[in-house]
């Protein structure tokens, strides 16, 4: 469990050394980054078994740093789940970047610093500290995009940063409030803070804090920089960004704005939860109309997100329990569709417009692909058996629970997300089905898929099934979690 | 009377070794120059002004603790020995010894500066500083736009001083006491008068200048572009952090609270302006310097509202811009260092595309120049995102946190942060440059020792100075 | 984690039940490991995995004939129809159905007499659909979707946990959509697409009216919420889910309703069936035809019935007219269709019509005897069971058709009686049964149905007499036009059966000519108290 720190100096170092490595060779960088991944999902395996849910936070670390936060790290069950996805993610987005051969280590390093950052979030127990963490990871998705990105990758890489950066300026303009009205930036103590601010106070921190974060959730109207930037990443970053990075938001608004400031989730509730109806809706409905592969998964994304934010909005434990779940989930499902789309697809035809993809025989040419999308697609659509289903079920409970039109209304983005799914699964995999019709002088073969790739595909299948099937072995960690006094207080400021 | 001079003189024991040096520096020259090459001649200048550093580092050590202005005086010698190892490494001028004397008799004046108690010997050590910066701006002889840049930065900084003398002037009219001390104490007693509230307004336009903030910042831009390097460097760095350690100490010392709403006014107005220009404007800069002239332009507005909390907690002002301006000044000398080192390879470190391909050309100086551009940007972990947020704290900190909406200061840290947000756009415009473009000349480059020795001090000590900020702040409390 | 468990669900006893260890599972998962099995080695021998596919297949009939065996002891000694509404009582369970987990994701399998009876259905036709389509392209992977396919059906018949029910009823749609879209017509694709929206759309607001039963209880076992209901009374869900709102009752009724629909479907969701059932390859449709569709009227019995018997009351009125619209409309436009495929495919609804009739009938009953709510009710049982026999050999029919002339027009044949005379016989008793002509097993389930839905509803069944001769008209239509008359151009191609096409159509043949004149045979399975 005292390990479990090492996640984010052992990315850190993987960092320095894949940089240092690369400067000569490519092959030694990219090893240790995947070492540098393993190595952290081993010490996440490691303090999985050691963990023990409860609903007090277990600390790990917690020195003095500055006058007002302390180096304070410490994970309880929302922060393993977090974790493990953070350390699933970046070790299949390792294995779909095994083809970087530009810059191979400046790549590898950047990613694992983005990791580093991401892990010390979700282990900070510190407002101060999470934050810094948060910024930490916002700077290396700038030139992972723009350098090794794609279509339109400086505006794209330019929008997602200023956009992360606008929502962390709003959330340092809150800690700095409330730090001057007298919170200590310490997560524990703010269950006991909180009656010391005023309902006027506790709305503006809330709206500062909640916003701030919500922009990096994706959440409408700030969601423009998720499909333009997920679009412009490189498959690696693509995986990351909607696997991990879109989480790092939700994890700050359910961390600290929903937490620390419960009147203010009071005043915003109904607002939030319209955001995210929005998000579902509008999302999906948009990304039913697009013609760029990507997009529709960049759209996707941010539908999925809206679920999130509906389950944060209506804060009950099974609510906030799904809207956890579908984090994790979504980290995996996108992070796979973006694979299959960024790396196995358009590295190979260089193309993502579905309609010329719908003119190549694709599900002949990469069967492999085309399965693996096809079950992705099916766990996207939020199917049973596979982890995005539990998620949006509880979600849907929670939201029940509180308000009904809500509910319906949500529930309409399931359809909606089968909808765009099975377009592009069609558009784009089955075109031409009778191979036969075209000779084969019209389309060479492409480069059949590679072991890294298959690897990376397997594995994420493979956790989202386990997780849909059985989502008892996370939500087991997740709901102690949400039964501490500093959640109590979300869910009884919520029902208030 | 011996005894008097004696302790004088140890107290300013470093001025002194800084001016002995000086003229060490000079000597050494006039008798060794004639028979050296130019870069023997220039590395022992060097050399000698590092000696003289040294020691008046060393001479500052025993008041260290406890003294928070030797504190800031060894910050400024920090700031100015980087830039002489930037002389060293990267600049080609003709007499390097003259240069580096300068850059030592700056120095002397920016010591003085903090730790002046006397109205008069604070408009000395002001106009020291100020007199030596003019020349530094235009040593680059053979360049026009040096000559430019010095011209430009002696008219506004000799209307400033005017300014400034004549704010002096009325304090010592109203009071008659030159005594920072005394004087503080009888202002404090005089009731508030159209006269003080015009001598303060004088004597903040006279250190607005020096900050570069808006409105009077018309110098910054052409004295960052034309000057040379090194001496930019200078500007941007050490000028600036004595500059305001002397505005802090006199807020602290003499105090404006009789007359606190029409100055705050005054001052809320500077920093909005100072924000929103430098921000704003450097949006569309292409050039380098320009860039980092307004973004210097955006961190004063900043650095002005920390002085705002100076007559409430002087301790806390000073330590906050000490830190502050440290931060800035390392990320300023190395942003400057390694332009100059451009230009010393290439001859042009200018334009923001003269950086493209730098990650091909030279990784080491690449990383430096992240460092030093995401630290000016305010990216934890690095020394300027501390810096930042632990300015913005305190000034928060110090308002009345019942009523802090009704604040202007409370606003303007809000527009602080949104500026903040907005500036990463041109510090990332250099780093695509740097980081992104493809290069259109990919000869390796070389970097001088003593030049890669500055960069690599200053980009340790923005980290370690944002990893661990206590370590340095408890030093001033 | 009691916190999260408020309501009262948890604790209640679902009756002493015996287990029977594996039973079930076995009947669910050998087609669905076999279909992986097939999937993943598709690079096998084609007529091994032909061969492999069939055996798995045929699994189904094996176990459900032990299940007959181990369920012949109780069977035929509750009255069927239960007034207040409640589950028949599970003979052979397996699982859990005490529940800690967060979202009661529990494994309970449970079979009644229902189940057995579609477990048993599928059984027979699975197979068949197989053999149906030896011939297909990549049998591997077709037979191994067909697995999967038959699989989740099985899952649905014997769920007893709404999660589980309903992660086999999706499972279901995804094999099926690609049979469809691979291996089917010129207008699959779209088919396809429609196919599974349609049901998905549905299903979302199942989902979300589960959602809403777990919200409200705590619990979405099928065997716990009818416990509540033994206990508390039955109107228990609907005060627990009326504290979510005044309007959730209806809503979730609604939303449950509306999943079923789409699936059965009952007018006007159908519109996705007849270019599904057209486009669809041979086997593909029979399966849809004869099992898939029934998945939606076994939903009636096992969610609507049990829980939301006072809506469905309620809303009866209005659900008999949208089944009359089905009898009624879907014959007649049968009887507008000259592609033989889409006509059966109408038939298809107004077949299944007949079955939400007498369901919506009896359950809102609110005159006559309990003898006719068991002859309906019985009649909606038979008739499952003989629309599933009757509608697949009437597909395989007109796949035969299809495979020797490429073509399907009503127009296009003629004379096929001289040329192919063992086809003809075949498909004619198939039309027949289908049609009801005494003898033959579509008669007794539709007197049955006539029966009771007389006995409750009168007019519903003069209404519904309209459909009879519909049907009667577009059936003898077909086989006047495609069987008599001169010998068309086409026609000639007409082969008659081979050996394995025999083997597709005898066995449901025979069953058709048992079931018509022994209706006891089946009948006794479901209830022994009949004639």
């Amino acid at each position: 469990m005292n390990l479990l720190p090492w996640t984010i100096y052992l990315s850190f170092i993987g960092a320095s050394l894949a940089w240092l490595a690369g400067r000569r060779w490519s092959a030694p960088a990219r090893w240790l980054a995947l070492l540098t991944a393993l190595g952290n999902l081993g010490i996440i395996g490691w303090a999985a078994l050691d963990f023990s849910p409860a609903a007090e936070t277990q600390t790990l670390v917690d020195l003095p740093w500055v006058s007002f936060a302390s180096y304070h790290l410490a994970a309880d069950g929302i922060s393993m789940t977090l974790v493990l996805l953070t350390g699933i993610a970046a070790l299949a987005g390792i294995l779909f970047s095994w083809n970087i051969t530009h810059r191979t280590g400046d790549f590898f390093a950047l990613f694992l610093a983005l990791i580093g950052g991401v892990y010390g979030v979700f282990l900070s127990a510190d407002a101060f500290l999470l934050f810094v963490f948060y910024e930490i990871a916002i700077v290396p998705k700038y030139f992972l995009v723009a350098v090794w990105g794609s279509t339109n990758r400086e505006y794209g890489a330019m929008k997602l940063v200023l956009y992360s950066f606008a929502g962390s300026a709003l959330v340092m303009a809150g800690l700095l409030w409330a730090g001057a009205a007298g919170i200590s930036f310490d997560m524990n103590f703010f269950a006991a803070q909180t009656r010391i601010l005023s309902q006027v106070q506790q709305t503006g921190m809330f709206a500062l804090i909640f916003t701030g974060f919500a922009v990096l959730a994706g959440m409408v109207p700030f969601h423009t920089w998720a499909p333009t930037g997920h679009v412009a990443a490189p498959t690696g970053a693509s995986m990351l960004l909607a696997g991990v990075v879109m989480k790092l938001g939700a994890y700050g608004c359910l961390r600290l704005a929903l937490p620390a400031f419960p009147l203010g989730l009071d005043f915003f509730q109904p607002l939030i939860a319209a955001l995210g109806i929005a998000g579902i809706l509008y999302a999906g409905l948009v990304a039913l109309v697009q013609t760029d592969f990507k997009f529709v998964i960049g759209y996707s994304s941010v539908s999925h997100m809206g679920f999130v934010l509906l389950g944060l909005a209506v804060a009950t434990p099974r609510a906030l329990a799904g809207a956890v779940l579908q984090m994790f989930s979504h980290g995996i499902v996108a992070g796979l569709l973006f694979a299959v789309v960024g790396r196995m697809v358009y590295e190979r035809t260089h193309t993502r417009d579905l309609h010329q993809l719908h003119r190549l025989p694709l599900f002949r040419m990469l069967p492999f692909a085309a399965v693996v999308f096809s079950l992705a697609g099916i766990a996207s659509m939020g199917m049973p058996g596979f982890s995005g289903f539990p998620a949006e079920f509880s979600i849907l409970i929670g939201t029940w629970q509180h308000n009904a039109l809500w509910a319906v209304l949500a529930a309409i983005g399931i359809p909606v997300a089968a909808a765009y799914t099975l377009r592009v699964v069609h558009l784009a995999f089955f075109g031409k089905i009778a191979a036969e019709e075209i000779s084969s002088a019209d389309h060479p073969p492409l480069p059949p898929t590679t072991w890294p790739e298959r690897l990376g595909a397997v594995l994420l299948l493979a956790v989202s099934i386990t997780v849909g099937i059985h989502p008892g072995l996370l939500l087991d960690w997740i709901v102690p979690a949400l039964q501490s006094p500093l959640m109590q207080i979300v869910s009884n400021g919520a029902a208030q | 009377m011996n005894a008097y001079y004696s302790e004088l003189f140890s107290f300013h024991l470093p001025e002194v070794i800084l001016t002995g040096g000086a003229l060490l520096v000079l000597a050494a020259d006039l008798l060794l120059g004639k028979f050296s090459s130019e870069p023997v001649r220039r590395a022992l200048a060097a050399l000698l002004g590092m000696l003289a550093m040294g020691f008046a580092a060393e001479a500052l050590s025993p008041y260290l603790r406890g003294d928070t202005s030797a504190l800031g005086q060894l910050c400024l010698l920090g700031l100015s020995g980087l830039t002489l190892l930037l002389i060293a490494g990267t600049s080609r001028l003709r007499h390097p010894a003259e240069h580096v004397a300068l850059t030592l008799f700056a120095t002397v004046g920016f010591s003085l500066m903090v730790t002046a108690n006397n109205l008069l010997l604070v408009f000395l050590a002001f106009e020291l500083s100020s007199i030596t910066l003019y020349i530094l701006a235009g040593f680059d002889k053979s360049s026009p736009a040096s000559a430019e840049a010095a011209l430009k930065y002696f008219l506004y900084g000799s209307v400033a001083a005017a300014f400034l003398l004549f704010g002096f002037s009325l304090l010592y009219g109203l009071t008659g006491e030159i005594e920072l001390a005394e004087l503080g104490a009888k202002l404090s007693v005089l009731p508030a008068s159209p006269l003080l509230v015009i001598a303060w307004i004088m004597i903040l336009a006279g250190f607005g200048y020096k900050a570069a903030a808006a409105p009077f910042h018309l110098w910054a831009p052409d004295a960052y572009q034309g000057a040379p390097a090194p001496s930019a460097a200078l500007i941007a760095a050490g000028s600036k952090l004595a500059g305001m350690l002397l505005l802090v100490r006199l807020f602290a010392e003499i105090g404006f609270s009789p007359l606190g709403p029409a100055l705050q006014t005054a001052l809320a107005l500077l920093i909005a302006a100072s924000l929103l220009l430098g921000n704003v404007a450097a949006l569309v800069q292409s050039n380098f310097r320009r860039l980092l002239a307004y973004s210097a332009i955006g961190h004063a507005g900043i650095v002005l509202l920390m002085i705002g909390i100076a007559p409430a907690d002087p301790q806390m002002a000073f330590g906050d811009v000490l830190y502050y301006l440290l931060t800035y000044g390392l990320a300023s000398v190395g942003a400057f260092g390694v332009a100059a080192v451009l230009e010393a390879n290439d001859a042009r470190g200018q334009k923001l595309s003269d950086f493209a391909g730098l990650w091909q050309r030279s990784p080491f100086l690449t990383i430096c120049l992240l460092v030093f551009i995401l630290s000016l940007a305010g990216v934890p972990p690095l020394a300027g995102f501390f810096a930042k947020f632990n300015a913005f704290y305190d000034v928060l900190g110090s308002l009345d946190s019942a009523a802090l909406t009704s604040s202007p200061f409370f606003w303007l840290v809000l527009l602080a942060i949104a500026m903040s947000a907005v500036a990463l756009y041109y510090y990332l415009q250099v780093l695509k440059q740097a980081f992104i473009a493809p290069a259109e000349e990919t000869r390796p480059l070389r970097i001088a020792l003593p030049a890669t020795t500055a960069l690599l001090f200053a980009a340790a000590g923005i980290v370690l100075l944002g990893i661990f900020p206590e370590h340095f702040l408890r030093l001033l409390f | 984690m009691t916190a999260f468990l408020p309501i009262l669900a948890q604790t209640l006893p679902t009756g002493e039940t015996p287990a029977q260890p594996m039973l079930l599972s076995l009947l669910i998962f050998t087609p669905i490991v076999g279909g992986l099995m097939l999937l993943l080695a598709h690079k096998l021998h084609p007529t091994l995995s032909r061969l492999l596919g069939l055996c798995f297949s045929l699994t189904t009939l094996l176990f459900g004939a032990g299940a007959t065996i181990i369920m012949m002891e109780w069977l035929g000694t509750a009255p069927m129809i239960k007034i207040p509404p409640q589950l028949n009582p599970f003979k052979i369970q397996e699982g859990e159905a005490i529940t800690q987990s967060f979202l009661g994701f529990n494994y309970h399998l449970g079979m009644d007499a229902i189940s057995l009876l579609l477990v048993l259905l599928t059984g027979i036709i699975a197979p068949m659909c197989l053999l149906a389509s030896w011939k297909v392209k990549h049998p591997q992977i077709f037979f191994g979707l067909m697995l999967l396919t038959q699989g989740a059906a099985l899952g649905v018949f014997l769920a007893l946990n709404f999660f589980l029910w309903f992660l086999f009823w999706e499972l279901s749609l995804f094999p099926m959509f690609f049979l469809i879209k691979l291996w089917g017509g010129p207008g699959a694709q779209r088919a396809a697409y429609q196919f599974v929206l349609y049901t998905i759309g549905g299903s979302a607001f199942m989902l979300l009216a589960f959602a809403a039963i777990y919200a409200a209880t705590g619990t979405v076992d099928f065997a716990r919420l009818s416990a509540m209901a033994n206990v508390y009374g039955p109107s228990i869900l609907n005060e627990k889910l009326a504290v979510l709102g005044g309007a959730v009752p209806m809503l979730a009724f609604l939303g449950v309703l509306v999943g079923l629909a789409v699936k059965v479907p009952m007018y006007p969701f159908h519109t996705w069936l007849p270019a599904t059932y057209a486009e669809a390859p041979v086997g593909a449709s029979m399966f849809l035809t004869a099992i898939l569709s029934k998945m939606g009227i076994f939903g009636v019995h096992r969610i609507l019935w049990p829980n939301f018997g006072e809506q469905l009351k309620d809303a009866a009125p209005v659900l008999i007219w949208l089944s009359l619209a089905g009898v009624v409309l879907g014959a007649y436009a049968a009887l507008r269709q000259t592609d033989l495929k889409r006509m059966v495919a109408y038939s298809s609804i107004n077949h299944l019509s007949y079955c939400l009739l007498a369901v919506f009938a009896v359950y809102s009953a609110t005159s006559g005897t309990q003898a006719d709510a068991d002859s309906a009710f019985a009649g909606t049982l038979l008739q499952m069971f003989n629309h599933g026999l009757s509608a697949a050999a009437l597909f395989f029919c007109i796949g035969v058709l299809e495979d020797r002339t490429g073509l399907r027009g009503l127009h296009d044949f003629g004379g096929v009686r001289k040329v192919a005379p063992l086809f003809t016989a075949f498909c004619g008793i198939a039309m027949f049964s289908s049609l009801g002509l005494p003898g033959l097993n579509g008669f007794v389930s539709e007197f049955l149905i006539f029966r009771g839905v007389f006995g409750v509803k009168p007019w519903a069944a003069a209404v519904a007499c309209l459909g009879l001769l519909g049907t009667a008209l577009f059936f003898l239509n077909f086989w006047q036009k495609v069987f008599h008359g001169p010998t068309a151009a086409h026609s000639a191609k007409v082969a008659d059966l081979s050996f394995r096409e025999v083997l597709v159509l005898a066995p449901v043949t025979v069953l058709m000519f048992v079931i018509g004149l022994w209706p006891q045979s089946l009948l006794s399975l479901i209830q022994s108290k009949f004639f």
